[in-house]
């Protein structure tokens, strides 16, 4: 099996299950207790919180475990919307951010809230020039993914958290797709908030955090007990925890290696499909982008097929055509950055590792390219393409 | 999420490609869903289909259900084909997922809008046979949050 979909989710590495696995049996203890069993998880949460803490650049008081990337960014926009609600009601976000973020503000818009909702640019980027014109007296708080999930485009978070921070605006960043990959640190770029999912960096599903910011008025998502300083309630996830712990100890640790090797294949990648594929281009920015992010649009044919031929190879890859979202549209986040829906049902994201190597990228390409002229030979489009150009 | 027959037909799909002077051709779906199927009839003196191709664009089961619908129509009488409903086509594949349905009904739809193609070029009317939709779209549903 060739494994390119890491954005969707990551082999946790053995030496997170290692460091999860004593939690489970020998200091299985509810942190909240007395006795030292309690104590021991206590402690290895508080280790995991300084790890996090450290890796952002940020107090260990300012990380709050949530159960993923969702939960953090439900919990950012709901509960400062409302905290904030006296102050003012508009919300400023991207089309392109994750349906986490998006369907948190339609929530929020049906609750007596404004949101605008920023264009992106044809690599997916924002125009800061843009944020500034669209603040308002009455803003609350921009939300703006570091990077973005679909097309790896890497969003200028340092000069959004300028304005939002000159602007006396509170600053969200959904960085479930940055964190671990890229360089972050919450005070050089302004961030007040900052979700983040374990899955994604080698870590356990089922466990992430939000970064508040020392000062900033949230409310509770989840009532119930006084874990995470009051903030979230019930009993810690003490596995996740670790195990989220020893992920971005070893995320930080590689980064810079890792980074290095996936963007050499990356590119290598991208240079293959460019050059030896007929009607097809990269979408999102060239450099302004994650290191393990490919994605691409083929001309005339369809993701979904892509994908089950891939899988007969054993190649596990991701598109964003309306059949694998679910529903009849394509994904948002192409049709934002320009492409029109027949482009959009034909994208591609491969999403490497440091684990892939160059021949894996090799038999991935010398099969896409079969695949890619078998779809074509029996498309409906493509003929009408070929039949127009003829004539 | 696709049975067997299904991806039978993704793999080896039956009668791929075009008929050249073909008696009848249909075309439905648009690129905005994400399915367009083309169908190709070659139907003899007698109204007998005696050749069937296809070509489309879309997903597993856009390429499945044209597939089927092919092999169902050939050599069969006209009035045959028109029994064939996108019912039956999903039957014959053992079934497909609830989001997947509506490429059924254009496969159902890509046979009618060929015989119709055959009808207009002949100056013949097929008795239950209506102007096919050339565009068939589940209308989405309603999210609520």
């Amino acid at each position: 099996m060739i494994y390119l979909d890491n954005a969707a989710t990551t082999r946790t590495a053995p030496e997170v299950v290692e460091a999860m696995l004593p939690y489970f049996t020998e200091s299985f203890g509810n942190p909240s207790t007395i006795y030292s069993l309690g104590s021991a998880s206590k402690k290895a949460v508080n280790q995991a919180r300084k790890t996090i803490a450290d890796a952002l650049g940020a107090n260990m008081e300012e990380i709050y475990f949530t159960a993923g990337g969702s939960e953090s960014d439900n919990w950012a926009i709901k509960a400062t919307a409302e905290a904030y609600a006296g102050k003012g009601r508009h919300i400023i976000t991207t089309k392109i951010e994750h349906h986490a973020v998006l369907h948190t503000c339609q929530y929020l818009e049906k609750h007596g809230f404004e949101v605008t909702y920023l264009d992106v640019d044809r690599d997916g980027l924002v125009d800061p020039e843009q944020l500034k014109a669209a603040i308002r007296p009455d803003t609350i708080l921009i939300t703006i993914m570091f990077a973005n999930n679909e097309i790896g485009t890497i969003e200028p978070i340092a000069e959004i958290g300028a304005i939002a921070k000159e602007r006396g605006i509170l600053f969200h960043t959904d960085a479930v797709q940055a964190f671990g990959q890229v360089p972050i640190n919450v005070d050089e770029m302004h961030i007040d908030m900052l979700s983040s999912s374990a899955h994604k960096l080698n870590g356990p599903k089922g466990i992430g955090f939000l970064y508040i910011r020392k000062g900033v008025k949230i409310r509770s998502l989840i009532h119930g007990g006084a874990q995470e300083r009051n903030r979230r309630a019930g009993t810690e996830n003490v596995t996740g925890i670790v195990g989220f712990g020893a992920a971005v100890e070893r995320a930080v640790r590689t980064m810079e290696e890792r980074a290095n090797k996936e963007i050499e294949l990356r590119d290598y990648l991208i240079h293959r499909l460019e050059t030896e594929i007929d009607y097809c281009w990269l979408n999102g920015h060239r450099t302004k982008r994650l290191p393990n992010n490919v994605n691409f649009s083929f001309l005339f044919i369809e993701g979904e097929s892509m994908l089950i031929m891939l899988d007969m190879k054993g190649i596990c890859a991701s598109s964003g055509s309306a059949c694998t979202s679910g529903s009849l549209d394509p994904s948002h986040v192409l049709l934002a950055i320009g492409l029109k829906h027949e482009e959009a049902h034909g994208s591609l994201r491969l999403t490497l590792s440091e684990e892939n190597t160059k021949e894996e990228i090799d038999f991935v390409v010398d099969n896409l390219k079969q695949i890619v002229e078998r779809l074509r030979s029996m498309s409906p489009l493509y003929e009408d393409f070929v039949k127009k150009n003829k004539a | 999420m696709y049975s067997e027959k299904v991806m039978d037909h993704f793999q080896n799909p039956r009668n791929v490609g075009e008929i050249e002077n073909a008696s009848g051709v249909g075309t439905v779906g648009n690129a905005k869903c994400g399915d367009i199927m083309r169908m190709f009839l070659d139907i003899d003196d007698n109204g007998i289909i005696r050749d069937v191709k296809f070509k489309t664009f879309g997903c597993g089961a856009a390429v499945a259900t044209s597939s089927m619908a092919t092999e169902l129509v050939k050599g069969k009488s006209i009035q045959e084909a028109l029994q064939v409903t996108n019912k039956a086509v999903m039957e014959a594949l053992d079934g497909l997922p609830p989001v997947k349905v509506h490429c059924s009904l254009l496969a159902e739809e890509a046979i009618h809008a060929a015989l119709w193609d055959y009808a207009q070029k002949n100056g013949i009317e097929i008795e239950g046979l209506s102007k096919p939709k050339s565009d068939i779209s589940e209308g989405e549903e309603e999210e609520d949050y």
